[in-house]
């Protein structure tokens, strides 16, 4: 088999995104050619890598890139969120003057970094994978530029993130110290073949280059207390932008923590293992704690994102291929509730008007049903209720957290899911019980209005029938 | 395979619920109607085809759900769930007749969320699965959350994110306890659970965690204050279903989980069970007759009841330690009749109170008196429902009550003396407020100006009554299915699992 072949959605993605960086040079400010070549660049995409599903897994270009079910289906599920991210938010960025055509190309650009990492196997290839979604992220924060919040997230979000890939080079290069190695499998062997002996120079250094590692992976997924920049970006970005950084972005980072620490580093569980759960408890906790005093949805979601990584973070202390199944259904079932409920976000919000605090969704349920029943079945899949998906996520982490002996930590988390359902249940208090306070008709476009309501539907479908993304999980672990 | 008449008892409701609320309010009374009186229908041959010498599951039902995690769809009834399904798809009949007219704002997403939870209500006394018990337990939250939440009183907001937080919080705990059971077992399924063996400190966390879930939704005291909240709060239906299906739950939940699976631990538990069982029935029984609000002395009267139950369950263990084995199969049986009959009997009272509300709209004592005069024949009803409610031989308060106190008879005078109090109390706080509000003469104007009840009212109640009196003459229509599940229990639950 032709190696290149393994990266056929990604070549193809990063061709079309140039194109289409040059004809947004020449598109007209107001039309929505932009948009539609970004949507066609993607589902097209999306078709080359379904056509992948099935295949036999390969590495190549040099055992740097890799093709498998794990990488394969992630990617399918970043393609098809993306579209969703694209679609809610057209209207949004047209409304605003924000540079729209570099919205959908930054967008873009974001999507291939993240499929690069779903599928790396070298450390510099998470290293760009990681770094070309990360820049096209800060540009995107950044598109309001009149808006000071917006630069100002902008900034820190800058900042931080370039702190924390120093870290994780910093941790890279101390594991390349100790082994000799940049790629994963490669590492993987030196250190399983040094496993009895843990006070070897080697092993020394590569669980120092561990820490850091840790660090940056902490602070892209936005665990405690590596969390500091997630409530202030969240607040100050566009809502359509922090839509995009609270979704796929989660479940690339989700697949970079799986290359890094099962694929490279497993030998050195033991230690990563009392790391993760320490960063679980903490994000649960205060994710959940702080979320309660938040008037602003965007906040608020900033902090529950917080204890839902927390939760992520859960499966995998377990260290079995369950439990990253489980981290892996959690991921991706994460992100598509949490795009419903800022696809809500984006449909109440018009020209001139944000809809980013509590009370603007007051009376929701009489001014526009489905977007208030979408929201609904959102929040109660993220507060863990069955029947909605969000509940087989955290059944299946509890589960295999309490396989592995952290009784305690599914103890807290169950503790502070219930402090967790206070809040979204507030959400769910002022759309159906509140009277409104706006009558300004909600009036969403029709292709939007089917998305989101195709988006409840999976939210709540997948509850009654998680097996269908569930057994995908399970055949990337096997 | 048979037929598979419990899926279709679950989804039926369900998917007609759906139905009514995507169609809009214009069609919803109709609509709901057949679905209910459809799906009690079908929930029918449950009853009359059901092998009453046997304790196997019946209509068992069963395929894969979720690979993986070893979470099937699993369905089957004994005799312990059955008359609550039955009970369920009654009571959704009785609810669509008492909103028909009443529920002016939003019908359909009303009716529709009853229709769903009364699917999703029969799916809780009906799964063999323990997950899939817990999505049926947990889901039932979200409706009612809605019906107390939109068409509550105006403390609504308070009473119903109180409710599901308190249960949510009870119920989480099982979850981990039922996880952990699957780590220990290997299967979710709850007869494998119930043939575990867990040594002693197991067992006791285990019972513990049952206890938060269960003792929550009963509710039993001091985990009881949301029921008085919620009920007050409620729209007249919403209570209804509360006090007749949701907090049997609880008791189903003990006879299910607790006794089977940690039969030793509950064991050990029993005097701290029966201690708190009688601070319901005697403490909570003053309380009830402390109150001005007739939903709220009917809420408090529910937990005094439930008293009795989680006392029947729990006496059998102080007879089981004294050979008694008949005695045990009488508390158990005594609960679970007790469950049935409040569950027509605190519907109907809730409904009593509706009719009135809908008139006066206030659920003041102080604003009634006299009602006889104008509706003499709600009063009749009125007072045959509070009579059953204290007790009266001849209805079925008396049976499950009487039963209880049999069985506590043989183990110790003390604890029976204490728990026949309630025949004392319980009469006193019902036929107190009878007083005040029906006899007497009329007291106010809007008293003078009320209307009797008309043929829907009447209907509604009048089948209501004739399930207190048929239970109470003849017990045996529903104890007569139960004697071969009870012995069964009663058989697992004196064997020690060390």
């Amino acid at each position: 088999m032709d190696k290149l072949q393994i990266a056929t959605p990604e070549i193809f993605l990063l061709a079309a995104t140039c194109a289409v960086l040059i004809v947004g040079l020449f598109a007209q400010a107001r039309s929505n050619t932009v948009y539609w070549l970004s949507q066609l660049t993607l589902v097209i995409t999306l078709g080359l890598s379904l056509l992948q599903i099935g295949d036999e897994s390969a590495t190549g270009l040099s055992g740097a890139y890799t093709m498998d079910i794990l990488s394969v289906s992630l990617k399918n599920w970043i393609l098809v969120i993306a579209i969703g991210i694209f679609l809610y938010s057209r209207d949004y960025i047209g409304n605003r003057k924000i540079a729209r055509s570099e919205y959908f190309v930054l967008g873009l650009f974001a999507v291939s970094g993240m499929m690069i990492m779903t599928s790396a196997t070298h450390m510099l290839t998470v290293y760009l994978g990681l770094e070309l979604l990360a820049l096209s992220q800060y540009a995107m924060v950044a598109l309001h530029r009149d808006n000071g919040e917006a630069s100002e997230a902008a900034m820190k979000y800058f900042v931080l993130g370039a702190l924390a890939s120093g870290m994780l080079l910093y941790g890279m290069s101390m594991i390349y110290g100790a082994t000799g190695s940049l790629n994963l499998s490669v590492i993987g062997d030196i250190l399983a073949g040094n496993a009895q002996n843990l006070t070897d120079a080697r092993t020394i250094g590569a669980r120092f280059g561990l820490t850091f590692l840790i660090v940056g992976i902490a602070f892209k997924l936005g665990a405690v207390p590596f969390h500091m920049w997630v409530p202030d970006v969240y607040d100050g970005a566009p809502t359509s932008v922090t839509m995009f950084i609270s979704t796929a972005p989660k479940i690339a980072a989700f697949a970079m923590l799986i290359r890094l620490l099962v694929g490279g580093l497993e030998t050195l569980n033991a230690d990563w293992q009392q790391m993760l759960a320490i960063l679980s408890a903490l994000s649960m906790v205060l994710g959940n704690l702080v979320a309660i005093a938040q008037n602003n949805i965007k906040r608020m979601l900033a902090y529950s994102t917080i204890s839902h990584v927390g939760f992520l973070l859960m499966g995998i202390v377990g260290v079995t291929s369950a439990g990253y199944s489980a981290a892996m259904f959690y991921a991706i079932t994460y992100a598509f509730t949490t795009l419903a409920a800022f696809g809500v976000l984006l449909a109440v919000s018009r020209e001139g008007f944000e809809a980013d605090q509590l009370t603007d969704l007051a009376g929701l349920g009489r001014r526009h049903a489905l977007l208030a029943t979408v929201m609904l079945l959102a929040m109660i899949s993220l507060a863990g209720v069955p029947p909605a998906v969000g509940f087989y996520a955290k059944l299946t982490v509890l589960e295999s957290a309490v396989n592995a002996g952290f009784t305690w930590l599914a103890l807290l988390g169950v503790f502070t899911s219930v402090v967790g359902a206070f809040y979204y249940l507030r959400i769910i208090k002022i759309m159906f019980f509140d009277e409104p306070v706006d009558s300004t008709e909600v009036s969403p476009a029709g292709d939007v209005t089917a998305a989101l309501a195709l988006n409840g539907l999976a939210v709540i479908g997948l509850g009654l029938a998680p097996g269908l993304v569930m057994s995908a999980c399970i055949a990337a672990f096997a | 395979m048979s037929f598979p008449i419990l899926s279709l008892t679950i989804w039926l409701p369900i998917l007609a619920g759906c139905l009514i609320i995507a169609l809009g309010d214009r069609p919803a009374r109709k609509l709901a109607g057949a679905a209910s009186v459809l799906t009690l229908l079908v929930s029918l041959p449950l009853y009359f085809g059901f092998d009453s010498a046997t304790a196997v599951m019946q209509y068992r039902e069963s395929a894969a759900w979720l690979p993986g995690f070893d979470i099937n769809y699993e369905l089957g009834i004994d005799g312990i769930a059955m008359p609550l399904i039955i009970l369920t798809t009654l009571i959704n009949v009785i609810v669509v007749i008492s909103a028909w007219e009443v529920i002016k704002d939003r019908p359909a997403i009303y009716l529709g969320a009853f229709s769903i939870m009364t699917g999703l209500m029969v799916g809780v006394f009906s799964a063999m699965d323990a997950i899939l018990f817990y999505i049926f337990f947990e889901a039932t939250l979200i409706p009612m959350f809605l019906i107390i939440g939109i068409w509550g009183g105006p403390q609504r907001v308070y009473a119903t994110v109180k409710f599901f937080l308190y249960t949510f919080l009870g119920s989480v705990f099982m979850l981990i306890a039922l996880i952990y059971l699957y780590r220990q077992g290997g299967t979710f399924s709850i007869l494998g659970m119930h043939d575990l063996p867990l040594d002693k400190d197991q067992q006791f966390w285990i019972f513990l965690a049952f206890l938060a879930a269960f003792a929550v939704k009963i509710p039993m005291w001091p985990v009881h204050t949301w029921l008085p909240d919620a009920h007050v709060e409620a729209p007249t239906a919403g209570s209804a279903v509360l006090a007749a299906i949701m907090l049997k739950m609880g008791g189903y939940g003990f006879l299910r989980f607790s006794l089977p699976v940690t039969p030793d631990a509950s064991g050990q538990m029993d005097s701290f069970m029966i201690a708190i069982s009688l601070v319901a029935v005697v403490y909570i029984g003053f309380v009830a007759l402390a109150q001005r609000d007739m939903k709220k002395l009917i809420a408090y009267s529910s937990i005094s009841h439930m008293g009795f139950v989680t006392l029947g369950i729990f006496i059998a263990f102080r007879l089981i330690a004294k050979g008694d084995e008949s005695g045990v199969a009488l508390g158990l049986e005594g609960a679970m009749v007790q469950m049935i009959s409040h569950g027509f009997i605190s519907a109907a009272m809730f409904l009593c109170v509706g009719v009135m509300y809908d008139r006066v709209h206030s659920r003041e004592i102080a604003d009634y008196g006299g009602v006889i005069n104008t509706m003499p024949i709600f009063a009749a009803f009125m007072v045959f429902f509070a009579l059953a409610n204290a007790g009266l031989p001849g209805t079925s308060g008396f049976v499950g009550e009487f039963m209880v106190i049999l069985a506590s008879f043989k183990t110790n005078f003390w604890i029976a003396f204490l728990a026949a109090s309630t025949l004392i109390l319980g009469a006193a706080y019902t036929l107190w407020m009878i007083k005040r509000v029906i006899m007497g003469p009329v007291g106010n104007d809007k008293v003078a100006a009320l209307t009797d009840i008309d043929s829907r009212e009447f209907w509604m109640l009048a089948i209501l009554a004739i399930f207190v009196l048929l239970i109470g003459v003849w017990p045996d229509v529903i104890a007569g299915v139960m004697h071969a599940s009870v012995e069964n229990l009663v058989q697992h639950i004196s064997t020690s699992k060390y």
